[in-house]
C-alpha cells in the first residue's frame, strides 16, 4: 500500500465518529486520521445523556471510546477545539487554536444545536438548551439551588429533560404548542396515555401553550403565555428541536439548505468533502434520530474505504423510547391518511395501546405504548415491505385470530408436587421457587439470584415464568420483562433486529446503543452479542475473544482440575497409520494422561497442560477438531457401500466432504452430523442435528436429533437424488439454523419452537434455498485454522504461558 | 514480610485478559480491566478450585469457568446467589513505565 492518505474528522460526536470506527475496520491501514471536537470529552453516547440526568450514570459510563482508544488507533484527537475554517481550495481546516490539518477526504460531522425560540427574555440567566454534557450539568447546578422548572417543548427531547429535572427533586411543568405530546412519533389516543402516565409521576403539563416572553431582571423567574396567562420558573429549558449546525460549512461555502446538502454517497457540493449525522441534509430530510445517523456512517465508511457500496437511500424511522417506566413505540406512517386503514386497540386497565396502519396489502407504520415488544417485528414488516394479507389481525393482536386458545400449561404447574425438580441443573425443587416468590422475588433474574434456578442451561425459563405467574400476588413491584439476560430487557429477536437497522458492529456498541444495564454485561450476553454480531456481518466484524468461554478462546475443552483436552479433526472419523503415530508420539512426548476415543469416532488427548497446548498442536499437525466450540463438531460415518454388503452409498466420501465443507463453522450451538449408508443406520443420524441416510437412488435428510440431555428423534426434511442436492440443502439448513436460532439453542430446541413446517418451507423453495447456501459460503470463506493461527502469533501464543517468575523485588 | 514485585509489563496482559504467576505455592492471576486497572487474586475458585485466570471478565467481575461463580476482583467477594472471597492481592502499575508490581506478604 501506499502512502496513506489524510481523514479530517470535524466533529467529534456519535456520527463521525462511528463513521471513522467503521473506516478502522473495513481499511484500517488506509488513513492518517484526525479528529475535532469542540467538546472538551472524548465521543460519548448522547443519548444517555437523560440518564446521567437522572443520576443513574455518570460521565465516564456513557464514553463510547475513550482517550486511550483514540491513541490506539492512532488518531489524533482535539478536544475543546472547534474546527473555525475550512480552506476547500489548500484542503485543510483550522481551528479556533490555531491548529491546521490538510486533508484528502474531509468529513464534517458538526451535527446541530438546540432551536432556541427567539423570544423576548431568551438571553437570561436561567434559560438553557438540552444538547450536551455541559447542560446536564447546568441543570443539576440548578436543581440545587432552585424548585420550579419549566420545559419548553413536549417533544421527545423535552420529557426527556423533564424526567431528568424531576429525578433531580424539581417541580417540573411542561410547555407544549401542541394539544397533544410527541405528535412526531404518537398519534393522540398514545399521547393521551402517555400523559397521564406522567403526570402520575409528578409531572404537570400546560397543553396548547405558547409561549409569548420569558419574564425576570437578570435571571428568569417566569414564562408568559399568549394568552396573557404566566408560570413562575427559576430554570427553563428549551427543547422545542434542532437544527442541524451549518455555519461552518456555509462560511466554506458548501451547498446548505436547511443541513449541508448530500447525495447518496453522502457527498457534499465540494469534492472531497463528505457531511454525515443531524447536520446533513438527504433527499430534504435531515435526520435526529440515531438509527438512520448510523445508517449514513456505515455507507460513507465504505465510500472512504473503496469498498462498494449501493448507496444510502433514506431511513424508514422508529422510534423505541422509555418515559420514566413507559414505553412507548411508533415507526413508519402511523397517521391515518386517504388511501390507508387502520387497526387498533386500547386496554386502560393495562394501560397498553396498539395501531397499525395498513396501505393496500401492506403495513405502513405502526404506534405501541405500554408494551413495545412487537415493535421489532413490526418495524422489520414495514421495511420489508412484505404483503401481510390475512395476517392483520394476527398483527395487531398477536395470536391467529378465530383459533381457541391452548389448555393453560398453569394447570399442569399447579398440580405438580412441591419436591419436583424443575431446574435440573441446579437440582431447584418447585417448592424451593415457590417459597422464593412468596418471600418477594418478583422477577426470574431474583429467583435465579435466590435459588439458582434457570442459572445455568436456562432450559427451565418457562416453568420459572409460569411459577411467578402462579404464585407471585401480582403487586411485588413493576415486572420487568427477561430479556436474554438480566443486563437487558430485550429478547434476541429486537436485539438482533437492531444490530441489523443500526448496523452495530461491536459488542460494546450494542451494549451502549441499546442501553444494557450493565456496562461489559455478564457470562450470558456477552458470547450471545458475538455470535449474533458475526453472523450478521461476517466480513466486517471481527471476533472478539474476549467474549467467548475458555473453552473457545485457548480451542481445547477445560477439564475441572484446570487442565485442557486435545481432538485433531479426523474427517469422517477415517484415520491413517501416519497420523496414528504422530497422535501416539505426541502422546508420549508430553506424558499426555489419558488417550480415548469419543463418541464422534475422534482421538481425546486428556488432561493436557495449557503451556502445552501449542507445542503439541504444532507437532500435530492436524486441524482443530473443534470439539470444544459451540460450532461443527463430527460427521460420524458408518462404511458404507467402500466395505459393507448392505452399503447402498458412499457415506464415508459423503461424509468427508461434509466436513470439509462445513469445519471451523460457528454456530448457535454445537452441531453434530452422521451419514449412514443405509437405513440400518449404523452412524445413528437420527438422533443428530442433520443426519444423512442413504437410500437406493438418493440420500434422506434428516433434521433436529438430539442424543443428549433431551433424546429427540430427527425429522424428515427432504429425500434428494444427488450428492450436490444433499451438500445445498445442508448449507441452506446450517444457514437458516445459524440465522435464526438464539445462541445456546441447539438444532432439536429450535426445530421445536419454530417448527419443521416453516423450516421446510423456506428451504422448499429454490431461490430462499441458494440464498442461505450463498450466505453460509461467505462465511466459511473467511474462516481459518484457529490452532495454526495461534501456532504462528506471538501475541496470541503468549496468553498460553505463565508469566516468567518474579524477577526483581524492590523496596 | 510485605515485598512488592516487579512482575509484569501492563502490555503482556490482553484487556479484559489474564496472565497467572506463581510465587512458593501459590498461583497468582492478574487481570487487566477495560478501564486499564490491574487486579491480582489467587488464582483458585472457592467453590470448586476452578482456575479463574481462564474466566470471562465482565466490568470488575471474572466469571468462573466451571461453574460460573461470579468475583469481584477489586474485593476478592464472590457475588450472590453465592458466597466466599478469593485473596486479592494489591497491585500498582507505574503510570511512566506500564510496569506492573504486586504487593505479596
Amino acid at each position: 500500500m501506499g502512502e496513506k492518505k489524510k481523514l479530517v474528522l470535524v466533529g467529534n460526536g456519535m456520527a463521525g465518529m462511528r463513521t471513522v470506527e467503521h473506516v478502522l475496520k473495513l481499511a484500517p491501514d488506509a488513513y492518517e486520521i484526525t479528529v475535532f471536537g469542540a467538546e472538551p470529552h472524548p465521543n460519548y453516547n448522547r443519548i444517555m445523556l437523560s440518564s446521567v440526568l437522572a443520576g443513574g450514570s455518570d460521565m465516564k459510563e456513557i464514553v463510547i471510546n475513550d482517550l486511550d482508544w483514540y491513541a490506539d488507533n492512532g488518531i489524533r484527537l482535539y478536544t475543546g477545539d472547534a474546527v473555525v475554517k475550512i480552506d476547500t481550495m489548500k484542503k485543510k481546516v483550522v481551528s479556533e487554536s490555531g491548529v491546521e490539518a490538510g486533508y484528502d477526504a474531509l468529513i464534517v460531522a458538526t451535527g446541530s444545536n438546540p432551536f432556541m425560540l427567539p423570544l423576548p427574555g431568551a438571553n437570561k440567566e436561567g434559560v438553557i438548551g438540552f444538547r450536551d454534557i455541559k447542560d446536564c450539568h447546568l441543570m443539576m447546578e440548578a436543581s440545587k439551588k432552585y424548585k420550579k422548572a419549566a420545559v419548553i417543548g413536549g417533544g421527545l427531547l423535552g420529557l426527556e429533560a423533564a424526567r431528568g429535572l424531576l429525578h433531580l427533586g424539581m417541580d417540573v411543568s411542561v410547555i407544549h404548542i401542541h394539544s397533544y405530546l410527541m405528535e412526531r412519533q404518537l398519534d393522540e389516543p398514545a399521547a393521551k396515555m402517555l400523559q397521564r402516565e406522567l403526570e402520575a409521576q409528578g409531572m404537570k403539563f400546560l397543553m396548547a401553550k405558547q409561549t409569548a416572553a420569558i419574564r425576570g431582571g437578570r435571571r428568569a423567574d417566569g414564562l408568559e403565555f399568549a394568552d396573557g396567562s404566566s408560570l413562575d420558573a427559576d430554570l427553563i429549558v428549551m427543547a422545542v428541536g434542532i437544527k442541524p449546525n451549518v455555519e461552518l460549512a456555509n462560511s466554506a461555502g458548501l451547498q446548505v439548505n436547511r443541513g449541508i446538502v448530500v447525495n447518496d454517497f453522502l457527498e457534499t457540493s465540494v469534492p472531497g468533502v463528505y457531511a454525515v449525522g443531524e447536520c446533513a441534509e438527504h433527499r430534504g430530510i435531515a435526520y435526529g434520530l440515531v438509527a438512520p445517523l448510523y445508517e449514513q456512517g456505515s455507507v460513507l465508511a465504505k465510500r472512504l474505504a473503496g469498498v462498494e457500496t449501493g448507496g444510502y437511500t433514506g431511513s424508514v424511522t422508529s422510534t423505541k423510547l422509555k418515559v420514566s417506566g413507559v414505553d412507548v413505540f411508533s415507526a413508519g406512517y402511523f397517521m391515518d391518511a386517504p388511501g390507508t386503514r387502520s387497526m387498533r386497540i386500547q386496554d386502560d386497565l393495562e394501560g397498553t395501546y396498539k395501531k397499525i396502519v395498513l396501505q393496500d396489502d401492506k403495513l405502513v407504520g405502526a404506534v405501541l405504548f405500554g408494551d413495545t415488544s412487537d415493535g421489532a417485528s413490526l418495524f422489520a414488516k414495514i421495511k420489508s415491505g412484505e404483503s401481510v394479507a390475512g395476517k392483520e389481525k394476527e398483527l395487531l393482536l398477536g395470536f391467529p385470530a378465530g383459533g381457541g386458545a391452548a389448555a393453560s400449561p398453569a394447570a399442569r404447574l399447579a398440580a405438580m408436587a412441591d419436591d419436583e425438580i424443575i431446574c435440573g441443573c441446579n437440582g431447584v425443587s418447585k417448592g424451593t421457587i415457590v417459597n422464593a416468590v412468596k418471600d418477594g422475588c418478583g422477577t426470574v433474574g431474583e429467583i435465579k439470584a435466590c435459588t439458582k434456578a434457570s442459572g445455568s442451561c436456562g432450559g427451565c425459563k418457562p416453568l420459572v415464568e409460569g411459577l411467578l405467574e402462579l404464585y407471585g400476588d401480582g403487586t411485588a413491584g413493576e415486572p420487568v420483562k427477561e430479556g436474554i439476560c438480566g443486563c437487558t430487557s430485550l429478547g434476541r429477536d429486537e436485539i438482533v433486529e437492531s444490530i441489523r437497522a443500526m448496523s452495530l458492529k461491536s459488542v460494546k456498541e450494542v451494549m451502549n446503543v441499546l442501553e444494557w444495564r450493565e456496562p461489559e454485561g455478564c457470562s450470558k450476553c456477552r458470547p450471545a452479542l458475538n455470535y449474533y454480531l458475526g453472523m450478521l456481518w461476517p466480513a466486517e466484524y471481527m471476533d472478539e475473544k474476549e467474549s467467548r468461554f475458555a473453552n473457545e478462546r485457548y480451542h481445547a475443552n477445560i477439564q475441572k482440575d484446570g487442565t485442557y483436552s486435545v481432538v485433531p479433526r479426523i474427517y469422517g472419523g477415517v484415520t491413517s497409520p501416519a497420523d496414528l503415530k504422530r497422535i501416539a508420539a505426541v502422546a508420549e512426548k508430553y506424558d499426555v494422561p489419558m488417550v480415548k476415543f469419543t463418541g464422534g469416532q475422534r482421538i481425546d488427548l486428556l488432561g493436557v497442560k495449557k503451556e502445552d497446548l501449542p507445542k503439541i498442536w504444532a507437532e500435530l499437525d492436524m486441524p482443530s477438531g473443534h470439539a470444544y466450540g459451540k460450532a461443527l463438531r463430527t460427521v460420524k460415518t458408518c462404511v458404507g457401500s467402500t466395505f459393507c454388503r448392505f452399503g447402498t452409498q458412499d457415506s464415508i466420501g459423503m461424509g468427508i466432504a461434509l466436513e470439509k465443507a462445513f469445519e471451523r463453522l460457528n454456530t448457535p450451538g454445537k452441531v453434530k452430523l452422521a451419514v449412514s449408508g443405509c437405513p440400518r443406520n449404523c452412524a445413528e443420524a437420527t438422533i443428530k442435528d442433520l443426519g444423512v441416510v442413504a437410500i437406493d437412488g438418493g440420500w434422506e435428510l434428516y433434521v433436529g436429533g438430539n442424543g443428549g440431555v433431551k433424546v429427540r428423534a430427527a425429522d424428515l426434511l427432504c429425500t434428494v437424488k444427488t450428492e450436490e442436492e444433499v451438500m445445498e440443502w445442508t448449507a441452506a439448513y446450517l444457514q437458516f439454523y445459524r440465522e435464526q436460532a438464539n445462541w445456546n439453542e441447539r438444532t432439536a430446541q429450535w426445530v421445536e419452537r419454530v417448527g419443521l413446517e416453516t423450516i421446510k418451507a423456506v428451504l422448499e423453495n429454490a431461490e430462499e434455498r441458494q440464498a442461505l447456501a450463498a450466505r453460509i459460503e461467505e462465511t466459511l470463506s473467511r474462516t481459518t485454522d484457529p490452532w495454526k493461527e495461534i501456532i504462528n502469533s506471538e501475541e496470541l501464543r503468549k496468553n498460553f504461558e505463565p508469566l516468567p517468575s518474579a524477577e526483581q523485588v524492590v523496596g | 514480610m510485605l515485598t512488592k514485585i516487579k512482575i509484569a509489563h501492563v502490555q503482556d496482559i490482553d484487556v479484559l485478559g489474564s496472565r497467572t504467576f506463581t510465587v512458593g505455592d501459590k498461583e497468582i492471576a492478574l487481570f487487566r480491566l477495560s478501564d486499564g486497572s490491574v487486579h491480582a487474586v489467587e488464582n483458585r475458585c472457592p467453590h470448586k478450585g476452578g482456575r479463574l485466570s481462564e474466566g470471562m471478565v465482565c466490568g470488575s467481575n471474572v466469571h468462573c469457568p466451571l461453574h460460573d461463580w461470579k468475583i469481584d476482583l477489586r474485593s476478592g467477594n464472590v457475588q450472590e446467589p453465592d458466597h466466599g472471597s478469593v485473596i486479592v492481592y494489591e497491585t500498582e502499575v507505574d503510570a511512566a513505565t506500564g510496569s506492573v508490581y504486586i504487593t505479596i506478604d
